[in-house]
C-alpha cells in the first residue's frame, strides 16, 4: 500500500514481548526485534521454541489458551496492542497477512479459491470485484499456477499441495500487505515442489517490496530467503544476526550445534560400501497393489549383512508400502521377499515365530508406536519374554541391558511413555526392536518427526548399534541428508518404480537418471546463493540434451 | 455425475433397509414359543379353537410366503385386519397417521428453527451467557422424561392458569385453530424435549467448524465475526446440522408415542401402545411399519441433503 | 481438587452428591423410609403435609416411602440392563474391530438394520409378541441398545487398532486376547466409562417410559415409571402425585448426566458418539 515510503524505514518493532499459556507456562519471553521495510527475517527454532507464536503475535493474535501479556508490537510506530477490535480487523490481511503451514486445511473447502483470494480486497473495500479478480489472476500468473485465468474456479480439493501453498501466498498478497507472516510455508511439501514454491515466493515478495517473518526449523531453507535470522529456543532469543553471520560464524553454542548438524548432513557421502557379505534380505520383483492402483511396481534389490540400504522417494513413491510388505503387514500382488535361504510367506500371520523375530520395524512417530498405558519395562519386557521364553529375572536383566544399549537410564522401566521426550521415546522403540535380537531392522522415517539435533543423536545411535551388533538396516526416508550420513547403498523410488540403485557415493556423485538428478538438485544447501545456482543449473539441465521430466 | 450416483445409491440403500426392517417386524412373531394362535388363546384353548384361529391367520402356510403375501398387501394399501376388532387396519390407521403428522409437524416447525438458531448462537458466543443458559436448560430437559415435562406443562398451563386444555381431544371436521389449541400443550412438550437434543448437537457441530484452521485463516484476513460465521463456518456446518436435525426428528417419532398417551391424543403412537397391551399383532406390525417408513425416510433424506451441501460431492469446475 | 490431572468443576460435585444420596437412600430404604411401602396411611392423593411429606398415592400409601422403595427397582433394573448392554456392545464391537473383515461386516450389517429403527418401536414389537416381564424387558433393551454401544466401541477400537503399537503387537504374533485386553482396552476405557453413564441415563429413562406406558414393570413390583402411570389421574383432580416420581427420575438422570458431561468433555469421543436415539 505504502509504496512511497523510504525503503530503510522501520516497519515492525517488537519490544519485550511476553506470551503466556494456561496458568503459568511462558511461550515467548522478552523478545525484541526490528524489521525494516522489505526485509525478510527468519525465525529459526525447534518445535516448542515459540517461533509460530511469535510470528502470529505480529498480527496481535494468540491462539486459543494463549495470551500476549507484555511488551509492545509497533507497526510503523503504532502499538498494535492498543488497537480495538475494529482497528485490528483493518490491520489484519491489509497491512499484515498470514500464510499457514498446511494450506490444505487453511482453505475453506466449500468456497472456490478465487472467492477466497478476492475476499480480502473486497471486504476491506480496497477493490471492486473485477479489479480483485484481475489482481488474483495476476498473482496466480506470478506464482506460476496452471492456467491462471481459470485456476480460481477450483475448489481446494481440486488443487495439489504445492498449488494450494502458492494459492495461499496469492491470498495473503491480495491486499498488497507491508508484512507477511510465513509459518513453515514449504515444510509440508516434497523437496522438488519446495524449490518451486520457494523460488516463486521469493520473487514475489522482492517484486512487491514486502517484508516477511519467515518461520521455519530448516536452516537451509531460510538461508535462501532471509536477510537476517533470529534463533529461538524455549521462547527466548538465542542470537540474531545477518544470514551470513549466523551460517558462517554463529556465536552461541546452540546455533553452532544447529549449523554443524546441517553441515554434517550436507557433506556426508554415505558410508563406504562394505564388501558385500552374505545377503540378508532379497527383495525379488515385488509388486503391491491397492485395488487398481499399483503402489509398488516390480522392485528388486538386496540388503547385505551389516549393511544399511536407504530407500529414498517423495510422498507417493511407495517406499513405506514396501517396508510394510517386508514385515508382512501388506501382501504383495506379485514377487516376494527372500530372507536368508527361505522365501518369506506374504502375510505375517503365516510366518514362523523366528521369521517374525528376525525382521523388526521401527516407526516414524514414536508417540503412537508406544502404548501409553504400559510402562517402559512392560513394553520392552514383553518381546523379550515372547521371543525368548525367559525367566522373570532374566527378562528384567535383559530389559536393563537394552536400556543401556540405547543410552537410557535403567530406572526408566517404571515410567510411562507420556513422561518421556520425543527422542527418548524413539530410543525405547529402537530398544524394543532390538529386544527380538533381529538381523534386519526396517526404519520407516524414524528421524523425520524429531528436531534436527535429536535426530542426529538417533542416527549416531543407530550407526553405533550396527557396529556393535552387526544388524542390517533398511532405511526408508525422504531426506537425502539422512541418507548421506547413514547409508551404504541407496535405492531411489518414483511413483512405485525403482529408478536408481547403487552405492551412496556413486548415486550422489553421478546420478544415473533424470529424476535422481532433479531430486539431488532440489535439496537446499546451507548457503545463501544456493537457490540462484540451483535454478540456473535446472535451466541448463532442462535446456540440455537430457529429456526434461514432466 | 458423482452426486446423482450418490443419491441413487443412498435411496436404494434406504429401500433395502426398510425391507430388512419389515422382515424383522413381520418375522418377529416367529420368536414365539408355540405360535400366535396359542399365545392369543392362552393355555386353556381347545384344539378346535386353535385350528380355527390358525386357519384364519393363515398359519398353515410357510412364514416366508405369509411375509410376501403381507408385503404384497401392504404395497397395495391393505394392512390386514385387527385381531381384536376384526376391522381393516388401514381405515383406523390413516386418520390417526394424519393426527400424528399434524402434531409432529407442529412441534418440528417450532423446534427446528429455534434449536438450530440457538445452537449456532451458543457456539458462536461459546462460554457466553446464552451458551451457559442454554446448556444448563438443555441438560435439564434432556434429563426430564417426556411425561414429566408434560405434567409440568399441564399443571402450569391447564390446572393453574387454565389457558389450554389438559387433554388433546380432536375429532374429524374440527377447525384448524381449534386443533392448534388442542395440540399446543403436546406440541410444546415435544418441542422442549427435541430442542434440547438438537441444540446441544448443533452447538457441537458448529464448534467443530469454528475451531478449524480455515476459520482462523478467515479471522486473520481481518474479516468481521458475522462475515466469518456466515461465509466460512455455516456453509461447512450445514451438512452436520442437517444430520442433527434428521436425527432429532427421529427423537420426535419416539417422543410422540409417550406424549400421545399422556394427552390421550388419537395418533399412531397411542394406537400402537393399545395394540401392544391387547397383543393385537397385525395392528402393531402396521404401526411399526409406519414408524419405520417415517424414520428411515427421514434419515435417507438427511443423508442426501447433507451430501448436496458438501462441495466435494457437489463440486465440479465452473459455476 | 483434581482427578487424573483434570480440574473438577462444581457441577460434578452436584452430580456426585445426587448420585451418592440416591444410592444411600435406596440401599438403606427400610431404615430411611418413614413407613412400610404397602402401608395405607391416609386418603387418596392427600396433599403433602407434615405427616406425609410428599402426600399419598392412589390408594393412600405414603408417597415418600413408595418413592424410596420404588427407587430400588428403577435403579437396579436400569443398572443391570446397562451392564448387559455394555457387555454385549463392547464385546462385539472390539471383536469386529480386531478380528477379520468378514466378522466385522456381518456384525455391522446386522447392527445397521437394528439401528435403522427407534429402540422403542422394536421394543413394543417384542412386547406384543412375548408379553412383558422384567427378564424379557432387560434382554430386549440390552440387545437393542447394545447396537449403539457397538458402534462406539468399534469406532474407539478402530482408532486404536490403527496405531502403531497395536501393529507392533500383531506383527510380533500376539493373539486376539492380548491385543484386545492389553493393547486396546486400557486405552479405550475413558470413553467407555462415559458411555456407561450415558447408556445408564438412556436406559433409566427408557424403562421409566415403558412403565409409564403400562408396558414395563408390572404390579406388584413398583418403579418410578409405573408410579407415574398409577397416579396420572391425580392431575385432573388438582393433585401433584405423579410429579414426585417423575421428578425423582429427572433428578437421578441429571445427576448422572452432570458427571457424564464432564467425562465427555475431558475425553473427546469420536464424532457422533452417544448422539443417537
Amino acid at each position: 500500500m505504502n509504496q512511497s515510503a523510504r525503503p530503510d524505514e522501520t516497519l515492525l518493532e517488537i519490544k519485550g514481548l511476553r506470551i503466556e499459556a494456561g496458568v503459568s507456562a511462558v511461550l515467548v519471553d522478552s523478545i525484541d526485534l526490528v524489521l525494516r521495510r522489505g526485509e525478510v527475517l527468519g525465525l529459526i527454532g525447534e518445535s516448542g521454541a515459540g517461533k509460530s507464536t511469535l510470528g502470529l503475535a505480529a498480527m496481535v493474535y494468540a491462539r486459543a489458551g494463549c495470551r500476549i501479556t507484555g511488551g509492545e508490537i509497533l507497526l510503523s510506530g503504532k502499538d498494535l496492542r492498543t488497537l480495538d477490535a475494529a482497528g485490528r480487523r483493518a490491520m489484519r490481511g491489509v497491512r499484515v497477512a498470514y500464510v499457514a503451514q498446511s494450506a490444505a486445511s487453511a482453505f475453506n473447502p466449500a468456497m472456490t479459491l478465487m472467492d477466497q483470494v478476492c475476499e480480502g480486497p473486497l471486504r476491506h473495500g480496497l477493490m471492486g470485484r473485477k479489479e480483485a479478480e484481475a489482481n488474483a489472476v495476476a498473482l496466480f500468473t506470478a506464482l506460476d499456477l496452471p492456467s491462471p485465468q481459470t485456476f480460481g474456479r477450483r475448489y481446494p480439493h481440486e488443487a495439489s499441495g504445492g498449488q494450494l501453498q502458492r494459492a495461499m501466498v496469492a491470498m495473503a498478497m491480495s491486499c498488497r500487505p507491508d508484512l507477511l507472516v510465513l509459518d513453515e510455508p514449504t515444510t509440508a511439501l516434497d523437496v522438488t515442489t519446495q524449490i518451486e514454491v520457494l523460488a516463486k515466493l521469493r520473487e514475489l515478495i522482492r517484486d512487491h517490496g514486502t517484508a516477511a517473518l519467515y518461520v521455519t526449523h530448516d536452516l537451509s531453507v531460510v538461508a535462501q530467503i532471509a536477510d537476517r535470522i533470529l534463533v529461538l529456543r524455549h521462547g527466548k532469543m538465542v542470537e540474531t544476526g545477518t544470514t551470513a553471520e549466523i551460517l558462517t560464524a554463529p556465536s552461541s553454542p546452540y546455533t553452532r550445534a544447529l549449523v554443524a548438524e546441517r553441515q554434517a548432513a550436507m557433506s556426508g557421502q554415505g558410508i563406504a560400501g562394505a564388501p558385500r557379505a552374505a545377503t540378508v534380505l532379497a527383495v525379488e520383483d515385488v509388486t503391491i497393489k491397492y485395488g487398481n492402483l499399483t503402489a509398488v511396481d516390480r522392485v528388486g534389490f538386496l540388503v547385505g549383512r551389516g549393511e544399511t540400504v536407504a530407500v529414498v522417494g517423495e510422498s507417493g513413491s511407495g517406499k513405506s508400502t514396501l517396508a510394510y510388505a517386508a514385515v508382512g503387514q501388506i501382501e504383495p500382488a506379485d514377487g516376494g521377499f527372500r530372507f536368508g535361504d527361505a522365501l518369506l510367506p506374504p502375510s505375517y500371520k503365516s510366518r514362523s515365530l523366528d521369521q517374525r523375530r528376525r525382521i523388526q520395524l521401527i516407526y516414524q512417530l514414536p508417540d503412537i508406536a508406544l502404548n501409553p498405558r504400559q510402562t517402559i519395562g512392560d513394553i520392552l519386557g514383553r518381546p523379550v519374554a515372547f521371543f525368548e521364553k525367559m525367566s522373570r529375572a532374566a527378562v528384567r536383566a535383559r530389559v536393563a541391558e537394552l536400556l543401556r544399549l540405547v543410552g537410557l537410564p535403567e530406572d526408566f522401566t517404571v515410567r510411562l511413555p507420556g513422561q518421556l521426550s520425543g527422542g527418548q521415546k524413539q530410543r525405547v522403540c529402537i530398544a524394543r526392536a532390538l529386544a527380538a535380537r533381529p538381523e534386519l531392522v526396517i526404519c520407516d522415517e524414524v528421524t523425520s518427526a524429531l528436531d534436527p539435533l535429536v535426530a542426529e543423536e538417533i542416527l549416531k545411535l543407530l550407526k553405533q548399534l550396527q557396529d556393535e551388533l552387526g544388524v542390517s538396516y533398511l532405511f526408508i526416508t525422504h531426506d537425502l541428508g539422512t541418507v548421506k550420513r547413514i547409508a551404504h547403498r541407496v535405492v531411489v523410488m518414483l511413483k512405485g518404480r525403482m529408478v536408481a540403485e547403487g552405492t551412496t557415493a556413486a548415486i550422489f556423485d553421478a546420478p544415473p537418471d533424470d529424476y535422481t538428478r532433479k531430486l539431488l538438485l532440489s535439496v537446499p544447501e546451507m548457503r545463501t546463493d544456493w537457490l540462484d545456482e540451483a535454478l540456473e543449473r535446472r535451466e541448463i539441465w532442462r535446456a540440455g540434451p537430457a529429456p526434461a521430466i514432466a | 455425475m458423482e452426486i446423482l450416483r450418490f443419491i441413487v445409491t443412498r435411496a436404494a440403500l434406504g429401500v433395502l433397509t426398510l425391507l430388512a426392517v419389515s422382515i424383522l417386524l413381520y418375522l418377529g412373531t416367529q420368536l414365539l414359543p408355540g405360535d400366535v394362535a396359542s399365545a392369543l388363546l392362552g393355555q386353556s384353548a381347545t384344539p378346535e379353537a386353535l385350528a380355527v384361529l390358525r386357519a384364519k391367520l393363515g398359519l398353515n402356510t410357510p412364514a416366508y410366503l405369509r411375509y410376501l403375501h403381507w408385503l404384497w398387501g401392504v404395497v397395495h394399501g391393505n394392512l390386514g385386519s385387527s385381531l381384536t376388532t376384526g376391522t381393516p387396519i388401514a381405515g383406523v390407521l390413516l386418520p390417526r397417521l394424519a393426527n400424528t403428522l399434524f402434531l409432529a409437524g407442529y412441534a418440528a416447525i417450532i423446534a427446528v428453527p429455534l434449536a438450530v438458531g440457538l445452537g449456532i448462537l451458543a457456539a458462536i458466543r461459546e462460554g457466553g451467557i446464552l451458551d451457559r443458559l442454554s446448556s444448563t436448560l438443555s441438560l435439564a430437559t434432556i434429563s426430564f422424561p417426556e411425561f414429566f415435562v408434560s405434567y409440568i406443562l399441564i399443571v402450569v398451563f391447564a390446572s393453574q392458569l387454565g389457558w389450554l386444555p389438559s387433554l388433546a381431544t380432536v375429532y374429524g371436521g374440527m377447525g384448524f385453530w381449534n386443533r392448534i389449541d388442542a395440540t399446543t400443550l403436546p406440541a410444546m412438550t415435544l418441542t422442549l424435549v427435541v430442542v434440547a437434543h438438537m441444540l446441544r448437537m448443533t452447538r457441537t457441530s458448529t464448534l467443530a467448524v469454528m475451531s478449524s484452521p480455515y476459520v482462523e485463516t478467515a479471522f486473520l484476513k481481518g474479516l468481521s465475526r458475522t462475515r466469518v460465521v456466515l461465509n466460512h463456518a455455516l456453509p461447512n456446518a450445514l451438512g452436520p446440522i442437517i444430520a442433527v436435525v434428521a436425527l432429532n426428528l427421529a427423537y420426535l417419532v419416539v417422543g410422540v408415542v409417550v406424549v400421545e398417551v399422556v394427552f390421550v391424543y388419537p395418533g399412531v403412537g397411542q394406537l400402537m401402545v393399545d395394540a401392544v397391551s391387547k397383543r393385537d399383532l397385525p395392528t402393531v406390525q402396521a404401526c411399526g411399519l409406519v414408524f419405520a417408513v417415517a424414520f428411515i425416510g427421514l434419515n435417507t433424506l438427511a443423508d442426501i441433503l447433507a451430501a448436496l451441501a458438501n462441495p466435494r460431492l457437489r463440486g465440479s469446475r465452473g459455476r | 481438587m483434581k482427578i487424573a490431572g483434570h480440574r473438577v468443576p462444581v457441577t460434578v460435585y452436584i452430580g456426585g452428591f445426587i448420585v451418592l444420596v440416591t444410592l444411600i437412600v435406596i440401599l438403606f430404604a427400610p431404615w430411611v423410609a418413614p413407613y412400610p411401602q404397602t402401608k395405607i396411611v391416609g386418603g387418596v392423593w392427600d396433599l403433602p403435609d407434615a405427616h406425609d411429606w410428599l402426600g399419598t398415592d392412589s390408594i393412600g400409601r405414603d408417597m415418600l416411602s413408595r418413592l424410596i422403595y420404588g427407587g430400588r427397582t428403577s435403579v437396579t433394573i436400569a443398572l443391570v440392563a446397562t451392564f448387559f448392554t455394555m457387555l454385549i456392545g463392547v464385546g462385539l464391537g472390539f471383536l469386529a474391530a480386531s478380528t477379520n473383515k468378514l466378522v466385522d461386516s456381518i456384525l455391522s450389517r446386522i447392527v445397521d438394520v437394528l439401528l435403522a429403527m427407534p429402540i422403542l418401536i422394536f421394543a413394543l414389537m417384542v412386547f406384543a409378541v412375548l408379553g412383558t416381564s422384567i427378564p424379557i424387558m432387560i434382554a430386549t433393551i440390552s440387545t437393542l441398545e447394545s447396537t449403539r454401544v457397538f458402534r462406539l466401541a468399534r469406532a474407539v477400537a478402530m482408532n486404536i487398532t490403527v496405531l502403531d503399537y497395536v501393529q507392533v503387537a500383531r506383527l510380533r504374533g500376539e493373539g486376539v486376547g492380548w491385543v484386545i485386553f492389553r493393547e486396546i482396552l486400557p486405552n479405550a476405557l475413558p470413553p467407555l466409562i462415559a458411555e456407561f453413564g450415558l447408556r445408564f441415563c438412556f436406559t433409566f429413562l427408557f424403562i421409566a417410559s415403558l412403565s409409564f406406558l403400562g408396558l414395563g414393570i408390572q404390579p406388584p413390583a413398583a418403579d418410578w415409571g409405573s408410579m407415574v402411570h398409577d397416579n396420572a389421574q391425580a392431575i385432573s383432580f388438582g393433585g401433584f402425585a405423579p410429579l414426585f416420581p417423575a421428578a425423582a427420575i429427572a433428578l437421578v438422570t441429571i445427576g448422572v448426566n452432570l458427571i457424564v458431561d464432564w467425562l465427555l468433555s475431558i475425553h473427546a469421543l469420536p464424532a457422533g458418539a452417544g448422539a443417537e436415539v
